[in-house]
C-alpha cells in the first residue's frame, strides 16, 4: 500500500497530480449544439501530457523514497478511467470529483474544484507539490495551472521540460518562444510539465494488477464545500455561441513525382498567387 | 465606446513584437467611436523608440510599468501589473498575444478579477449586445467556434497574424501620452525565481507564429534542412519543424509546430518529410493552403493536403526552389 509520507515525523513528500479525461485525439471529435465536447462513445483517454505529469511525480517520489502520489481528476463517470490509468502508471491513490453541477465548467471553475480537492487532501497530510500537464490537448487553453497556483497561493513553475527536487527546492527548465529559463522555488509549489519532461512508463501486467488494489475516492462538490453556483455552466465566464466543423478541403491534388513535380508545384503556387516577394522580417519592428 | 488595453510584448532588447500592432488594430475596432486604445509596457527597456509606431497604430496612452526589484518576466509579477493597469486605465477589454507566458499571466489576472478569458483567438468583434466575441479553431483545427466573454473586464489572447495591422488615417498621428508608474508587487508573486535565462538569438526570418508562409521539415529530412532553408529564403518564409526534428536537435525547440508547440495558420504551409501525425496537425490544420511532400503515399499528411507530392524531398524541393527563383 501507499507509504504515508509526510505524516508524523517521516520526512517524506506528498505530491498531487491533476489528470484530465479527454476525448482521444486519434478519434473523430465533435462539439454538440451546446458548444461542449461530445463525450460519448467511450473514446476518452487520459490527456496525454498528464501521463508526463504522473511520470514526473512518480520519478520524484522514487528519488525521495518516502513519498506518496495522489491523482485528482474532475469529470463525468468515465473520467475515472483517467485516474485508473494514472494508478497503473505508478500513482498511489486517486480522487475523482464527480458531480453533475461540474458540467460546463470553464478553466476557472475546474481550477476552483481542483483547488478545493487539493485543500481537502492537504487537511489530512500537507501537500508539498502539485503537478499538472502543460495543456489539455482538447481545449489547449493552458489556463488551469496558473489559476490553480493562484487559488492555492503556490509558486508556479510551468512548462517544465526538466524537473529536479533537492533540499526542499524544486527546479525546472522550460523552453519559451523566445528564451529558455531555469526557475526555482521552495516547496510547496506547483509545476506543470511539457511532453518533453520524460517518457511515461508503460503499464505492464504487474502494474495493472497492482493498480486494481489502489483506492479511488469519489467526492461531490458538497463534500468539498464548493458552491455549485460558482462552477459548471452556472459559473462559466465565457460561452460558446456558435460551433461548426471546418469545411473539408476540396479540389485536392495528389501526384507522384515523375521528375517534374517540383516545377509543376511552382507553377501551381504562382497561379494561386501564393508566392509573394520575400517580405522583410516581421518578427520585431523598429 | 470603451477603453481597450493592449499588452505591448517586446523583446529583451526593447524591440516591440510586430504582431502587437495587429492587436492595436483589433483594439480600435473593439473600442469603437469615442473609445480609446491604451498600451501597457512592462519593464525598464527603453520605450521611446516604440512610441511613434504605437501612435500611428492608434494607441493614445502607454502605461509604462516598472516593478522595482521584482522580475516582470515572472508571470505572477506580470499578472499583478495587469491588474494594476486595467484598474488605472479603466479598460473593459484586455488584449494580449496568445503565448504561453501570457496565458499564465492572464490565468492569474482572471483569478484576481473574475474576468473571463478566451485564448488563441483568430478574430475578435462585438456582437449586437456589445459583448466581446472571439472566433477560434479547436479540436486540432477541425472545428471553428465563436465564444462570448460574459465578464467585465473581458480578456482575449489573440494569435499572431490574426488581422493585418492598419495605421490610423491621420496625417500626423499624435505620440501616445506616457503614464509611468511603479507597481508594488506582492511577495507571493516572486516566490519562484529565475535562476537562469538564455534569450533566443534573433534571426532574420519572420516570426513562426505570425508568418505568411511556413516551410516545415520532419524526420524525412534526416537532419539536413538546407533544401528547406533555401526554399524559405526564396519565399520569405519562416522555418518550422515536427517534434521529432526538434527532439533530434536538428533545429531549435521554438520551431516545433503542433499541439505542444507553436500553432500556425499561414496562408501557405509546405511540409517535407512530415508524416502528419495528429499532434502536429493540431498546430497547422487551420493553415490556408497545405502542400505536402512525402515519399510514402500512405502518409496521413496527404489527407489534409491541398497539393500532395509523393516523392523525395531532396529532389522535389531543390527543383521547386529553382523554378521559383527563375521566375
Ligand atoms: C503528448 C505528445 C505531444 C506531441 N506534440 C507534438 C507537436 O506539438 N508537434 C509535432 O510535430 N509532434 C508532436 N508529437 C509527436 C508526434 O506524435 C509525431 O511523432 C511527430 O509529429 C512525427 O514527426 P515526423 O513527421 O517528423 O516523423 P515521422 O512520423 O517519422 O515521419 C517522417 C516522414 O518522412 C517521410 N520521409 C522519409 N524520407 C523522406 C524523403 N527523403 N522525402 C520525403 N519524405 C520522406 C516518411 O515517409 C514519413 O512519413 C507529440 C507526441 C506526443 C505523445
Ligand atoms: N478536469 C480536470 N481534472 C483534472 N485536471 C485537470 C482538469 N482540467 C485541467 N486539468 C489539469 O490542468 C492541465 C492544463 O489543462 P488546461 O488548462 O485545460 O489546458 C491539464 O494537463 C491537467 O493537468
Amino acid at each position: 500500500m501507499s507509504p504515508t509520507a509526510g505524516a508524523g515525523n517521516v520526512p517524506g513528500v506528498r505530491i498531487v497530480v491533476c489528470v484530465k479525461h479527454v476525448p482521444d485525439i486519434q478519434s473523430d471529435r465533435a462539439l454538440g449544439a451546446d458548444g461542449r465536447l461530445v463525450r460519448d462513445g467511450g473514446d476518452g483517454t487520459i490527456n496525454e501530457v498528464d501521463e508526463n505529469a504522473v511520470e514526473a511525480a512518480v520519478v520524484l517520489a522514487e528519488q525521495v523514497g518516502e513519498a506518496e502520489v495522489v491523482v485528482v481528476t474532475v469529470g463525468p463517470d468515465d473520467a475515472e478511467d483517467a485516474a485508473r490509468r494514472a494508478l497503473q502508471l505508478g500513482a498511489d491513490a486517486a480522487v475523482h470529483v464527480l458531480d453533475d453541477d461540474v458540467a460546463g465548467s470553464d478553466a476557472f471553475g475546474t481550477a476552483a474544484v481542483l483547488a478545493a480537492a487539493v485543500r481537502r487532501l492537504g487537511a489530512d497530510v500537507p501537500v508539498d507539490l502539485v503537478v499538472t500537464g502543460m495543456a489539455g490537448l482538447d481545449g489547449l487553453t493552458s489556463l488551469v495551472p496558473g489559476a490553480l497556483a493562484a487559488l492555492l497561493d503556490l509558486p508556479q513553475l510551468t512548462l517544465a521540460a526538466d524537473v529536479a527536487l533537492a533540499d526542499g527546492e524544486i527546479t525546472v527548465r522550460r523552453d519559451l518562444d523566445h528564451a529558455t529559463e531555469v526557475l526555482s522555488a521552495p516547496l510547496p509549489a506547483l509545476v506543470s510539465v511539457s511532453d518533453r519532461a520524460n517518457e511515461p512508463r508503460y503499464p505492464n501486467f504487474q502494474r495493472i494488477m497492482a493498480a486494481r488494489k489502489k483506492p479511488v475516492e469519489t467526492l461531490t462538490l458538497a463534500d468539498l464545500g464548493v458552491d455549485p453556483a460558482t462552477v459548471g455552466a452556472a459559473g462559466a465566464r465565457t460561452a460558446v455561441v456558435e460551433a461548426a466543423p471546418r469545411p473539408p478541403r476540396t479540389d485536392r491534388v495528389l501526384v507522384s513525382d515523375d521528375g517534374q513535380a517540383g516545377a509543376r508545384l511552382a507553377a501551381w503556387l504562382v497561379e494561386r498567387d501564393l508566392v509573394r516577394p520575400a517580405a522583410p522580417p516581421t518578427g520585431e519592428v523598429l | 465606446m470603451s477603453t481597450v488595453l493592449v499588452l505591448l510584448d517586446h523583446a529583451d532588447t526593447g524591440a516591440l513584437r510586430g504582431s502587437v500592432l495587429e492587436l492595436a488594430t483589433v483594439a480600435r475596432d473593439l473600442a469603437g467611436d469615442g473609445g480609446a486604445v491604451h498600451g501597457l509596457w512592462v519593464g525598464d527597456e527603453p520605450l521611446d523608440p516604440a512610441l511613434p509606431v504605437l501612435g500611428r497604430h492608434g494607441v493614445s496612452v502607454v502605461h509604462a510599468a516598472t516593478t522595482g526589484a521584482a522580475d516582470p518576466r515572472l508571470t505572477p509579477v506580470l499578472a499583478e501589473v495587469l491588474v494594476d493597469a486595467v484598474t488605472a486605465s479603466g479598460a473593459t477589454v484586455l488584449l494580449a498575444l496568445s503565448t504561453f507566458e501570457n496565458k499564465e499571466a492572464v490565468a492569474r489576472f482572471a483569478v484576481a478579477t473574475g474576468a473571463g478569458v478566451v485564448t488563441d483567438a483568430a478574430a475578435v468583434e462585438r456582437d449586437a449586445e456589445g459583448r466581446v466575441v472571439a472566433a477560434k479553431t479547436v479540436l486540432a483545427g477541425t472545428w471553428t467556434t465563436r465564444c462570448a466573454v460574459l465578464t467585465d473586464p473581458a480578456v482575449v489572447l489573440v494569435k499572431a497574424g490574426a488581422v493585418p495591422a492598419r495605421e490610423v488615417d491621420a496625417d500626423a498621428p499624435a505620440l501616445p501620452a506616457v503614464s509611468a508608474r511603479e507597481v508594488a508587487v506582492s511577495e507571493r508573486a516572486t516566490r519562484a525565481r529565475v535562476v537562469e535565462r538564455t534569450a533566443e538569438e534573433p534571426t532574420d526570418r519572420p516570426d513562426l507564429a505570425a508568418a505568411d508562409t511556413v516551410v516545415v521539415g520532419g524526420r524525412g529530412t534526416e537532419g539536413d534542412f538546407t533544401a528547406l532553408e533555401a526554399l524559405a529564403d526564396v519565399l520569405g518564409a519562416a522555418v518550422g519543424a515536427t517534434r521529432v526534428a526538434t527532439d533530434e536537435g536538428w533545429i531549435g525547440h521554438e520551431a516545433q509546430i503542433g499541439q505542444t508547440g507553436v500553432t500556425v495558420s499561414p496562408r501557405l504551409y509546405i511540409g517535407a518529410g512530415v508524416s502528419g501525425a495528429v499532434h502536429h496537425r493540431g498546430g497547422m490544420q487551420a493553415s490556408g493552403t497545405v502542400v505536402a511532400i512525402n515519399s510514402d503515399p500512405e502518409a496521413p499528411v496527404f489527407e489534409i493536403a491541398d497539393y500532395g507530392i509523393v516523392g523525395d524531398l531532396f529532389v522535389v524541393l531543390p527543383q521547386l526552389t529553382e523554378a521559383l527563383r527563375a521566375r
